[in-house]
């Protein structure tokens, strides 16, 4: 066992006891999305300003006159997190300099969805990261537009029934596979991007944690499950996120300066996918032959990202 | 002391705007707006100013950078123009309804489509509704000072709403005008740092932008109407602050001959200029002809325009935009609601005119006058439609 490994073992009773995101907000029962949400804040410490995307965690945690917030938070609409953060990030980098707030670091972070970050995001993420803002993104993603209830986004996995990819008789849900924005973020040679999954929290809070120490654009995609959207008992969340790990539906992975590395290793042979599909409801309508193309589709992902890791060197040592 | 200068409108625009010491410009190249967004970038990366100017990739962005950064607590600027403008729609009156101050420089444009990137109202006019106050300016001197003033009337504590400042594209922001620059120094006097009524730091955490159930919304909403009137006060306070030190006077409605004129021709803008010479031309041949000029277009100035079109017969009000299939331009709907009930109201004609750069000269000013008396419609006409 290495060292690393035997560090981590302690980290939970090094984890933040402060609580930033109080209770008594109004997430669904057994929400994976508001634990990740937790854990992230956990990690990040006070010392940071949050700008949050329309959705799910903005709804549940900001009704006027109450707020679940216990860091400085802006909500302003729903595709323009990564612009609000950029903007936060200059004031506070602009207002320090000139002595008008205390000469101290505070983080800019966003936060938003699938939809916010994939979809109607996409563009002010773009700019945000191509531009070199000294900000990290969280992309919260459970699969759909779980706030305005279960319409499906571009992060929707492989045939999932939605509210708009209805499993049919014509048609059986999601046409089309998860688009890989982890992979576009790295295209825009973001120094540090990462997938996490609040089924594995130490490994979720250490990443966190590296992304706040980039002095520049860092992103973390979280698997975020939703038992409501996704048809299932809320008490499988915690489950449900170990299974897609283990399965290669979602592998925990790191990528630094363009180096892919697994943070949570994939057992030898992965667990076959209906094991995580059969719990929930939104692939109920799979047959036999449906799973096969649904597994298909994920060995074939898999095999990517493993070249990836497997071939992938760090920009530092390419010069 | 001032500087007396020749200078191209829209780098005036930029140089005033540097003096004004901004933290954050967020800007998205435009035209006819592109010579403020790079005369802005030269003076940042020259070091002459200590900002951050970001290089958004659109128009929605660089407002939303705008209102993080106003909320962190920042001097912000932002300068766009017509399709830009539209863009930034959606993040407009939530802007206002946070109460952050955010100054813009809007050269005005024509709105698509067909696509057309000259000169009219129909960019500011969609945004009639969001809440912002909204000024139109007459040439270059006023473009300085109105965009110093403005960051002084959106960041007082009476106001905290964003302002955008008018500036007719090309016609205004294009043209090489002489103009006194202030110096560094008055404008400090004018104008000190911001200080922020609240700001997001984890020093004092706040929540910004929670959002209102049923119960609520509709306070909020009046909170923010009654916030937009009361503004008026200030804005009247800070430019009279500004005629005493700098003995440039401004006031919500500018008149021309207008004292006991018969007919009145009302414009916004950088039309005023060549009205004015129409209203001289027209004396001279004994007409009783008198110029109206609105300054300040949210809120209204309902006051001092009853006081500037008292007694007048006729009122022309030219409309460089239209709302189509309805009353006709956004500014004659706008006077003929608020005189409705008013005894004695001069009879108000709308024409719609100089759209998407088509130029009004002086003698349109005075055919539009003549052709006033003769129309029989009610609602509006378009001027200077060639038929064939």
């Amino acid at each position: 066992m290495s060292t690393v490994q035997n560090f981590e073992i302690y980290v939970p009773k090094l984890l933040e006891k402060e609580e930033f995101f109080s209770a008594g907000h109004r997430a669904c029962q057994g929400c994976g999305e508001v634990l990740a949400l937790r854990l992230i804040l956990k990690a990040l410490g006070e010392d940071v300003i949050i700008s949050n995307a329309t959705g799910c965690m903005e709804i549940i945690s900001s009704a006027y006159p109450q707020t679940a917030w216990k860091v400085p938070y802006i909500h302003v609409a729903f595709e323009n997190a990564a612009a609000v953060g950029s903007g936060v990030e200059a004031a506070i980098k602009a207002l320090r300099r000139k002595g008008r707030i205390p000469d101290r670091y505070v983080k800019s972070v966003a936060i938003a969805g699938d939809g916010g970050t994939s979809d109607i995001g996409l563009q002010a993420l773009s700019g945000a990261m191509e531009r070199g803002h000294d900000l990290v993104f969280f992309c919260l993603d459970n699969e759909a537009y779980m706030n305005t209830g279960i319409q499906r986004s571009s992060a929707t996995p492989f045939m999932a029934a939605t509210t708009t990819s209805p499993a049919g008789k014509k048609i059986k849900g999601q046409r089309t596979g998860k688009k890989n924005v982890p992979e576009i973020m790295v295209a825009h040679n973001v120094p540090y991007v990462a997938t996490a999954c609040p089924s594995y929290p130490i490994d979720l809070v250490n990443k966190v944690k590296k992304a706040k120490e980039v002095r520049g654009p860092a992103y973390i995609h979280v698997f975020s499950m939703c038992p409501t959207g996704w048809r299932c008992a809320s008490e499988l969340t915690i489950k449900l996120g170990r299974l897609a790990v283990e399965t290669g539906v979602f592998p925990l992975y790191e990528v630094e300066n363009g180096k892919y590395r697994l943070t949570v290793d994939l057992p030898e042979k992965l667990r076959p996918v209906q094991d995580y599909l059969e719990l929930q409801g939104r692939f109920r309508h799979l047959g036999p032959a449906d799973i096969e193309a649904v597994q298909k589709k994920v060995n074939q992902e898999v095999n990517k990202l493993m070249h990836k890791v497997k071939t992938s060197k760090s920009w530092l040592d390419m010069v | 002391m001032g500087k007396r200068v020749g200078m191209e409108v829209a780098i005036a625009a930029a140089e005033a705007v540097a003096l004004c010491n901004i933290d954050v410009a967020a800007v998205y190249p435009i035209t006819p707006q592109s010579h403020m967004a790079e005369h802005l970038a030269d003076i940042v990366h020259d070091g002459r100013i200590d900002a951050e100017f970001i290089t958004v990739e659109s128009e929605h962005s660089s407002i939303s950078a705008c209102a993080g950064a106003s909320a962190a607590g920042a001097r912000v600027y932002t300068a766009t123009s017509s399709q830009g403008l539209m863009l930034m729609h959606e993040i407009l009156p939530i802007v206002s309804a946070m109460r952050l101050p955010v100054v813009m420089g809007n050269a005005n444009r024509a709105i698509s489509g067909p696509l057309n990137i000259w000169n009219d109202h129909t960019d500011i006019m969609p945004q009639r509704d969001s809440g912002w106050i909204c000024m139109f300016s007459e040439n270059g001197q006023e473009v300085v000072d109105m965009s110093i003033q403005s960051f002084k009337i959106a960041e007082h504590p009476d106001v905290m709403l964003p302002v955008v400042l008018n500036i007719d594209g090309f016609q205004l922001t294009h043209m090489i005008e002489p103009l006194e620059m202030p110096s560094q120094k008055e404008v400090n006097r004018f104008l000190p740092p911001r200080k922020p009524f609240a700001a997001l730091h984890p020093d004092n955490p706040l929540s910004m932008g929670c959002f209102n159930m049923p119960d609520i919304f509709t306070e909020t909403m009046k909170a923010k109407d009654t916030a937009l009137w009361n503004s008026k006060s200030t804005i009247i306070k800070i430019w009279d602050e500004w005629g005493k030190q700098f003995g440039r006077y401004y006031k919500p409605v500018e008149t021309y001959k207008a004292d006991g004129a018969e007919t009145l021709i009302l414009t916004m803008g950088s039309m005023g200029e060549t009205a004015s010479i129409a209203v001289d031309e027209l004396r001279k041949a004994g007409a009783s002809v008198g110029l109206v000029k609105l300054r300040l277009w949210r809120p209204f100035p309902v006051e001092e325009l009853r006081a500037a079109t008292a007694g007048a017969k006729t009122l022309i009000v030219m409309d460089r935009a239209i709302s189509f299939g309805g009353a006709g331009g956004p500014v004659a709907t706008e006077i003929k609601s608020f005189f409705f009930h008013d005894r004695g109201r001069p009879r108000i004609v709308n024409f719609i005119m100089g759209l998407g750069g088509r130029d009004v000269a002086v003698d349109d000013f005075m055919a539009m006058v003549e052709r006033a008396d003769k129309i029989k419609d009610e609602t509006y006409e378009f001027y200077g439609v060639r038929e064939s």
